[in-house]
């Protein structure tokens, strides 16, 4: 148990639990499609997430919560409003001071087959940042990656395999673990648990709340399942056609969802457990 | 891994067998004979029974599977038996003609790589963008135009008008260039595609942005992951394209008098010169079969997803 903190623990923040570290302020993104249309993917939200907390996007398909986490981290530009990170804003920024801001920012994906290149082993994936962001050598970052591996309850031997002599959870894990390398101020987890299986799902969540509660990280968590979202989240921010129609505590969620599409979303997620 | 090797290569031994049947059965099945072809080669009318007697002394009025037994033994021994026409044997027909073919192929490849592996990231890069259009547009004509056709152009161009290059003939570099330039202008007209779908594909991956979030820039994975992989999926078609071009680009060695066994072939056929055909069949069979057990080791080797006898594979 002692090593599975190890240089996490060291790299480890200290810092207000009570500030604000991700804030969005009337962010909206638009489209060109040709021809002088365009379609507005985000319309006007706005939304923050204190850190060492977790915070939901949930909505249907195309809803434009993906938007949103390609804009936190740079990889679609804000066509107007302003994203900060710790007061700072982050929007718009020139390439040399996103690099900086991608250190504190990292995701993890819906499909972790897709998230590793088929030819890389996972002890490669997993020192890459460590080493690119001059955390520490190749040599140490090798002996980290044994680390990361137990941090998330996989065997160190694990890091001379490639992606597809694991499985989607195991793989998932690894996902996390290089995500959490770096020590992020904050994790976006963009359908993160959608492509795993039931059970796989289960232990993928739990594996995240224990990380979280171990390095204080911060969640954004983006989904379609209400009853996953709420699971892992304080708030949850309802998302429909680009706007947030909604924002509600997980707890009450069922109390005190007033939106027809909410309940909606609530009603699907019943009708499939009854 | 050797297993599978082994058990490749042994499985070449069966369709050679059914190839070199098929290829021998085309000089049987012909409604004239050698006997009576060479005879009309050498412009003599033979009598029948002088034709019948040199038939059963060669053994042709045998069975069939008699005949070709007979016949692969002969091959198994290196003798292809001689040509009607050129007055050599078979072999040495094959072996004068190979080497200009390997020399345009190793070019058309040459041009081909250098040209449609940056064009083809370039038009997946700037995706939609004016170079996509441009580059598409143009690979599209070159994909649409028979070779004979972009061939004589630039015999006009080049040869005629600007008096660079010769039009035809084969043996020095000069000659080699327009033959060369107008296969790759085809290859690589399919090639910039295939490359820019394979890329694209691989750029919609997750471990894209996964490295950008890493502060990595996009040209470094492009060159180091998504460059790679993708073209794993393009290997297979090379593959082919490889032996389409060692079979002889028949129709671009004919235009320019490239004496390549395509060249040779197209001859051989127009004057029924059996032997040269079973030679130019059979040559055709052993680099296809070659070909695709080098394309498929190539994939043990490069993509260790489907690699054999690998930990947990």
């Amino acid at each position: 148990m002692k090593d599975r903190r190890l240089s996490i623990r060291t790299h480890g923040r200290t810092g207000n639990m009570e500030e604000k570290l991700l804030e969005l302020t009337h962010v909206s993104k638009r489209f060109p499609v040709g021809k002088g249309k365009s379609i507005d993917a985000v319309k006007d939200v706005s939304f923050a997430v204190k850190s060492g907390e977790s915070l939901g996007i949930v909505g249907e398909s195309g809803c434009g919560k993906s938007t949103i986490a390609r804009m936190i981290t740079g990889l679609t530009e804000v066509s107007s409003g302003v994203i900060s990170l710790e007061g700072k804003v982050i929007s718009g920024l020139d390439r040399r001071r996103q690099r900086e801001v991608y250190r504190h920012i990292q995701m993890v994906f819906q499909d972790p087959y897709s998230a590793i290149s088929p030819r890389m082993s996972i002890g490669t994936f997993l020192e890459e940042g460590l080493v690119h962001f001059g955390i520490m050598d190749r040599k140490k970052a090798g002996k980290e990656a044994e680390n990361l591996l137990k941090l998330v309850d996989l065997d160190p031997a694990l890091a001379e395999r490639l992606p597809h002599q694991l499985s989607g959870g195991q793989l998932q894990r690894v996902v996390i673990a290089r995500a959490i390398s770096i020590h992020p101020k904050l994790v976006i987890l963009d359908e993160a648990t959608s492509a795993l299986d039931v059970s796989v799902q289960k232990q993928i969540l739990e594996l995240l709340v224990r990380l979280q509660k171990e390095f204080s990280l911060t969640y954004l968590f983006i989904g379609h399942d209400l009853a996953v979202v709420r699971s892992i989240t304080k708030q949850i921010c309802v998302m429909q056609e680009g706007r947030i129609v909604e924002t509600l505590n997980s707890e009450f969620l069922t109390r005190d969802a007033a939106h027809p599409y909410t309940k909606q979303l609530l009603a699907s997620v019943f009708s499939v457990r009854e | 891994m050797k297993k599978y090797i082994i058990g490749r290569i042994l499985f070449v031994i069966p369709i050679m067998l059914v190839l070199s049947f098929f290829t021998f059965s085309l000089s049987y099945l012909s409604p004239s004979d050698p006997v009576t072809l060479k005879y009309e080669r050498m412009g003599a009318v033979p009598d029948k029974e002088q034709v019948e007697k040199l038939k059963e002394e060669m053994g042709l009025n045998d069975p069939l599977l008699v005949q070709y037994g007979s016949w692969l033994g002969r091959v198994l021994h290196g003798d292809l038996g001689e040509s009607y026409y050129y007055g050599t044997t078979v072999w040495q027909q094959i072996t004068k003609r190979v080497p200009n073919t390997l020399i345009l192929t190793a070019a058309t490849l040459l041009l081909t790589i250098l040209l449609a592996v940056p064009l083809g990231v370039l038009c997946a890069v700037c995706q939609n963008r004016w170079v996509d259009y441009l580059l598409r547009f143009i690979s599209f004509f070159g994909v649409s135009m028979p070779s004979f056709w972009v061939g004589m152009l630039l015999m006009y161009a080049f040869g005629v008008k600007l008096k660079l290059l010769p039009i035809m003939g084969s043996g020095d570099l000069k000659h080699l260039i327009l033959p060369a330039v107008t296969l790759a202008f085809w290859m690589t007209s399919i090639y910039v595609r295939r490359v820019r779908g394979s890329m694209l594909e691989e750029m919609n991956q997750d471990y894209l942005t996964g490295g950008l979030a890493l502060g990595y820039t996009k040209a470094h994975i492009i060159w180091t992951q998504v460059l790679p992989n993708s073209l794993l999926s393009v290997i297979t078609m090379f593959g082919m394209s490889i032996g389409s071009l060692l079979g002889g680009a028949t129709i671009v060695e004919t235009i320019f008098e490239w004496q390549g066994v395509g060249k040779m072939a197209v001859e051989a056929i127009s004057i029924k010169d059996f032997p040269i055909i079973q030679g130019y069949v059979l040559w055709m069979a052993i680099i296809y079969v070659t070909i695709n057990l080098l394309v498929d080791l190539s994939y043990q080797i490069l993509d260790p997803r489907i690699r054999l006898g690998g930990k947990n594979a």
